[in-house]
């Protein structure tokens, strides 16, 4: 009954997820407690249906790729994804905090920095993993925000208008540097970080 | 909440686009696309992912400090030998001692209001009868309320349902209407059940008038609503008691509440009723409790603490539609009773959301996208729905 939560999580395994992610040990206690109260078949995974049990995701227009994210192993419907997946996704919406810049630069890059972020939004848009925003890719997710409002032509002279405005090197593609330079004004710490309370 | 999660903050959609385009050179008026604007949809996704408003209403309310039974301790491991034995007593006492006071209680109340309301059903139709049928079904309540220990305070009494009228109020759980016919007699409405139930259902309706439904009925709408009018309309007929948001909810918000019951006509009486969580969780989780486990449950708290408001009758106002008056009468309700007011349907619960409210957040993204020149023919609607949402 209550006692669930505690057994099923070790504390190695929260040392661990805690080494990974950057989260505080209260923080990964009631992030379990969350993704217990989501697992509708109690089997210490989550599928793609008790994502899209939350209404709030699934009336947001990206909710989709948004799910994809906890899945990075593939399209098929049976994917499942376990606790450590799930909190190194979440992982990446975590604040940056300063004392963190000043740690052991031996250690690899924190799945919160800055770059990390970034490439967690580039590949919701970069589908096929090729490392580039191609027109398609990109009218994808302009389809999905805008629904049904726009004609495809209008759609199509947007998309243009920003491969144009981003493409450096020609090859009428977005790639992961091209995209960080056009976004380099972000405030990208601000508005890809969720307020995680202690 | 004790456990919430996260701290939401940012705006509406469009400061938080406005802000996100900063940067760029055009200002939002012109619209157009950045990169960047799916930053808002990832973040919010994410927020939703790691606390939603909705999905915690269908489960039980966290508690600040423990109060002794472990079905409310949900992260629960061992503090001390003190309170393992506090916690021990408490077991004995309450599956030992109260548990068979209670449920003898409970069977003398259900008997007595069978064999009461058919006793009465005897008699021909006239005054005596239905004071005698007013008291049987007032004892029966009251000796049930015991049989839950339930502790009832009763606010503004001088608002009372009347005859002809209908009592509407939000719904915790089925013992919401042992805790209303303590202090009142009230018509119920529902489906025609088998078994203890139907026996209860059929007994009851000797010795006065309730409105049970058939299951092939509930579905006309028109058949169900002809009938409660037909009720109401007869002055003399006990107040109807309707829960319009058609589900439990776990009594820390009000849901949408069904404007069917609204459409009936005459004057509604709003009842806000609260729990006190400390004494026992009275949510009836039927995905995971079924009636019987759940009175057991009941049956075995510390007590069932009710603080129950009766508001001023409310009519529909002119010009106002049924969703617009159902909208007035849940605020009214979740004021008074310290709830948080939601426009998400309780029937989430077991549904899927429905398109439309994506498609909207889609034609607002879309108004972004290509400029203010739209703006003017896409007034936003006054239906407080949308800006619960999109928050």
């Amino acid at each position: 009954m209550g006692s669930r939560a505690s057994t099923l999580l070790r504390e190695e395994e929260i040392e661990e997820i805690k080494k990974e992610t950057g989260f505080s040990h209260s923080q990964i206690t009631r992030l379990y407690s969350r993704f217990t109260s989501l697992d509708k078949g109690e089997n210490g995974t989550l599928s793609r249906e008790d994502f899209q049990r939350i209404p709030e995701l699934a009336i947001n227009p990206l909710g989709d790729r948004i799910i994809n994210a906890f899945f990075p192993e593939g399209l098929d419907r049976e994917d499942q994804v376990n606790f450590r997946g799930f909190m190194r996704t979440l992982a990446h919406f975590r604040p940056i905090e300063d004392n963190e810049k000043n740690k052991d630069p031996t250690a690899s890059e924190p799945l919160n920095s800055r770059t990390n972020k970034l490439l967690f939004a580039f590949r919701l848009y970069d589908l096929d993993r090729d490392d580039k925003i191609s027109r398609d890719e990109l009218l994808q997710v302009l389809r999905m925000m805008v629904g049904v409002n726009i004609s495809d032509e209008q759609l199509g002279s947007i998309a243009d208008r920003t491969i144009q405005e981003a493409d450096q090197n020609g090859d009428n593609s977005i790639s992961f540097n091209e995209f960080i330079k056009v976004l380099e004004k972000v405030d990208v710490e601000q508005k890809m970080s969720i307020r995680f309370l202690h | 909440m004790l456990t919430r999660l996260i701290q939401r903050e940012g705006g509406s959609m469009e400061q938080e686009m406005g802000e996100l385009r900063r940067y760029r050179t055009q200002s939002i008026s012109r619209g157009e696309f950045a990169l960047s604007d799916s930053f808002y949809f990832y973040r919010k996704g994410l927020e939703s992912i790691v606390d939603d408003q909705v999905t915690q209403r269908f489960s039980s309310e966290e508690l600040v400090s423990w109060n002794l039974l472990t079905r409310t301790n949900h992260n629960f491991h061992y503090i001390s030998l003190r309170l393992t034995i506090i916690w021990g007593l408490g077991v004995i006492i309450r599956y030992c001692v109260l548990f068979p006071l209670r449920i003898t209680l409970a069977i003398i109340g259900l008997s007595w209001l069978v064999i009461g309301t058919t006793l009465v059903g005897f008699l021909p139709k006239n005054r005596v009868k239905t004071w005698l049928s007013e008291l049987v079904h007032l004892m029966c309540y009251r000796i049930c309320a015991r049989g839950l220990s339930a502790t009832i305070q009763y606010h503004n009494k001088e608002n009372k349902p009347q005859k002809g009228g209908i009592c509407v109020a939000n719904h915790t759980s089925p013992i919401d209407i042992v805790i209303l016919a303590n202090d009142g007699c009230y018509a119920m409405v529902g489906q025609c059940h088998g078994g203890l139930m139907g026996v209860i259902q059929r007994s009851m309706v000797r010795s006065c008038p309730h409105v049970w439904f058939e299951r092939s009925e509930m579905r006309d709408r028109h058949a169900v609503t002809s009938r409660l009018r037909a009720h109401v309309a007869a002055k003399t007929n006990l107040p109807i008691l309707i829960f319009p948001e058609g589900t439990c909810i776990n009594n820390t918000s009000v849901m949408m509440f069904k404007k069917g019951s609204f459409e009936i006509g005459g004057t509604i009486y709003p009842v806000a009723i609260k729990y006190d969580p400390r004494f026992g969780d009275a949510f009836w989780n039927s995905a995971k409790y079924n009636m019987v486990s759940y009175l057991l449950r009941m049956m075995t708290s510390w007590a069932i603490v009710v603080n129950v408001w009766y508001l001023p009758p409310m009519t529909r106002e002119e010009g106002e539609d049924a969703a617009q008056f159902a909208n007035r009468v849940k605020s009214a309700i979740a004021h008074q009773g310290g709830l948080l007011d939601m426009a998400w349907d309780g029937s989430l619960k077991r549904d899927k959301v429905k398109e439309e409210f994506k498609e909207q957040q889609q034609k607002m993204y879309s108004s972004m996208v290509v400029g203010k020149k739209r703006r003017k023919s896409e007034t936003f609607r006054k239906d407080n729905q949308d800006t619960v949402i999109l928050e």
